[in-house]
């Protein structure tokens, strides 16, 4: 897995499913609609100023809330390509893994601000902020993680688990 | 041999080990696998008909329909639709379609019991703990690596224990207790923990006020919250017809290494009430008291059971409601509604002003005819007040028990149960 390098979103605390997914938007709505209405209640222009490549991050407890996972699903169909925090809500973590979207525990996100440029390493556990020429660490992904982001998330790892065990 | 937690002793048998740490990270086999109709077929089921793997023990699953029931919505419609088509595929016995919510409805129909390790695909299924089970939310993708291989990794939380001593007065009730420790540890006070509940004021409560503590254990951050179970435990769930129900097994080692302990005074709390927009806003009702609500919401897994309903019934007798305010009541399952109008407690509460509302998470979720309108400020007995979750973003909600949203529901405004109940006359 090759380095992520794009630009900083960043938000503050307890950044929640009911914000990252309005219900309205997965009611009725297929996901690439639906995510443009992403944190909207929180920043409306946040869906479209994303671009591919770009990082999220936040303060502590992202994604606080609910189990539903258009939360990180919606930030990835956007083109998030990591999320780093200071701490993660438990389910919004596993979930975001399981898409195959590197997590990263990150106590130092308040040395980011909005639009820096930033390079991550996600199995090392780094990331360099290039805008302000910092190293800021992150507590690598757990051992037995590290195979399932390699492979993309639970979905393609579990196939070519069974794929193997067949 | 070492001492252990219940939720260790759980997780040590689940992972097949004598003993388990916290900190450690072990696969558990999963006894009960729980979905609903957002969480369920549409996305964990189709998740694994695309993987093209058989269901690894389909008794083991349960299918409930309760986020988009009784829904004109065409979105709705369509998701009733392929849960009913997919559950009918896969010949799942466990489905309980638009009967209630998924939380009360699991351990009614006599799937928890003690020493369970459980796994549901929704956020708040940590509620089934209240029975001495070990159960954690998940997402749908990570449901379908359960579907399709029964297991699942789990860190060994530490055990944050909470103890609640005394007797509650009137008029003061387990969402109470609840809402003190949002109020006091954050809605990240218990990340990634297991909160053990106990204490004299929580054996002394019923199932139904349990199960409001476990439930809003995910309003912590926990990973679960649990209840050491005992015969009260015992003959719930013999009335719920749950077989080889074994409570002596499951106690939790008295002596159990614990990363932190709190001590409730539950004699002294008074009725809590959580400000717009966090949970942890949580603090004496008297502090908003006085403020106008257009709508007092009685609903969802958290505050729609039995007992909820009878407290409700307690305060609202012979009074009527304030007629600025809109009054609804969705009792959490069909049993729950039966015996409430068995025992005139719907009566009591439609004489006194209310609308009853059919089953479902409904306003809980900003659906239905008890979503807040633009500009709104409501109260209800549920268990998140986030910005944008029970109605539009410009809404307002708080938080509290039964009492709480009857008594406000009676005078158009924030109110001290107590004050309906003679308690501070």
């Amino acid at each position: 897995m090759s380095n992520i390098q794009g630009n900083a979103h960043v938000y503050g605390d307890n950044i929640d499913t009911d914000q990252l997914a309005p219900i309205k938007s997965y009611m009725n709505m297929e996901p690439d609609v639906g995510c443009k209405l992403c944190l909207e209640p929180l920043d409306p222009d946040f869906a479209g100023a994303v671009k591919a490549g770009d990082i999220f991050v936040a303060g502590n407890n992202m994604g606080i809330g609910s189990s539903r996972e258009q939360a990180p699903m919606f930030l990835k169909l956007l083109g998030i390509r990591a999320v780093l925090a200071k701490s993660f809500s438990r389910i919004f973590y596993r979930n975001t893994l399981n898409f195959g979207l590197p997590a990263l525990v990150c106590p130092e996100t308040d040395k980011i601000t909005k639009g820096d440029v930033l390079s991550i390493d996600p199995l090392a556990g780094t990331v360099e902020n290039l805008t302000t020429d910092e190293t800021l660490a992150c507590q690598p992904l757990p051992e037995h993680l590290l195979s399932m982001i390699a492979d993309g998330g639970l979905l393609p790892h579990l196939e070519k688990r069974l794929k193997k065990s067949t | 041999m070492m001492s252990m937690t219940l939720s260790e002793k759980i997780i040590a048998k689940a992972a097949g080990k004598a003993s388990v740490v916290p900190g450690e990270i072990v696969i558990c086999a999963v006894d009960v696998a729980m979905m609903h109709d957002s969480s369920g077929p549409r996305r964990a089921g189709k998740y694994l008909d695309d993987l093209g793997v058989p269901i690894w023990d389909k008794d083991k699953l349960v299918v409930i329909t309760d986020h988009y029931i009784n829904d004109p919505d065409p979105g709705s419609v369509r998701t009733q639709e392929i849960s009913h088509q997919w559950v009918a595929d896969k010949g799942i016995e466990n489905f309980y379609p638009e009967q209630g919510i998924c939380h009360v409805i699991l351990p009614e129909k006599g799937h928890i019991k003690p020493g369970l390790f459980c796994v549901g695909a929704d956020s708040h299924s940590t509620t089934a703990g209240a029975f001495g089970a070990f159960m954690v939310g998940v997402g749908a993708t990570e449901m379908t690596g359960v579907l399709a291989t029964g297991e699942i990794w789990i860190r060994v939380p530490e055990t944050l224990r909470v103890s609640v001593s005394g007797t509650l007065s009137s008029g003061v009730a387990a969402k109470d207790v609840i809402l003190k420790l949002c109020g006091d540890i954050g809605v990240m006070g218990a990340n990634y923990m297991a909160v053990e509940y106990g204490g004299d004021a929580v054996k002394a409560m019923s199932m139904d006020e349990r199960m409001t503590l476990t439930n809003m254990a995910a309003e912590l951050g926990a990973k679960t919250g649990i209840i050491t179970p005992d015969w009260v435990t015992a003959e719930t769930l013999a009335a719920y017809g749950a077989d080889n129900v074994d409570v002596e097994t499951w106690q939790g080692d008295d002596e159990a290494k614990v990363a932190r302990t709190i001590d409730i005074d539950g004699a002294g709390l008074a009725p809590q009430v959580a400000a717009p927009s966090n949970p942890e806003n949580a603090a004496d009702v008297g502090i908003s008291a006085g403020t106008a609500v257009g709508q007092a919401y009685l609903g969802a897994c958290t505050g729609a059971k039995l007992d909820d309903l009878r407290m409700a019934a307690e305060i609202v007798k012979g009074r009527q409601k304030s007629k600025n305010t809109r009054f609804f009541v969705a009792p959490a399952t069909h049993r729950i509604r039966d015996i409430a109008a068995k025992e005139g407690i719907l009566k009591i509460l439609e004489d006194a002003g209310a609308k009853i509302l059919l089953t479902g998470c409904g306003g809980c979720i900003g659906l239905g005819e008890a979503r807040l309108d633009d500009g709104m400020t409501g109260i209800s007995s549920t268990n998140r007040n986030f910005v944008g979750r029970a109605g539009p973003a410009s809404s307002k909600l708080y938080l509290g028990s039964a009492y709480s949203v009857a008594a406000a529901a009676i005078t158009g405004q924030i109110t001290d149960p107590r004050e309906l109940l003679g308690e501070l006359l």
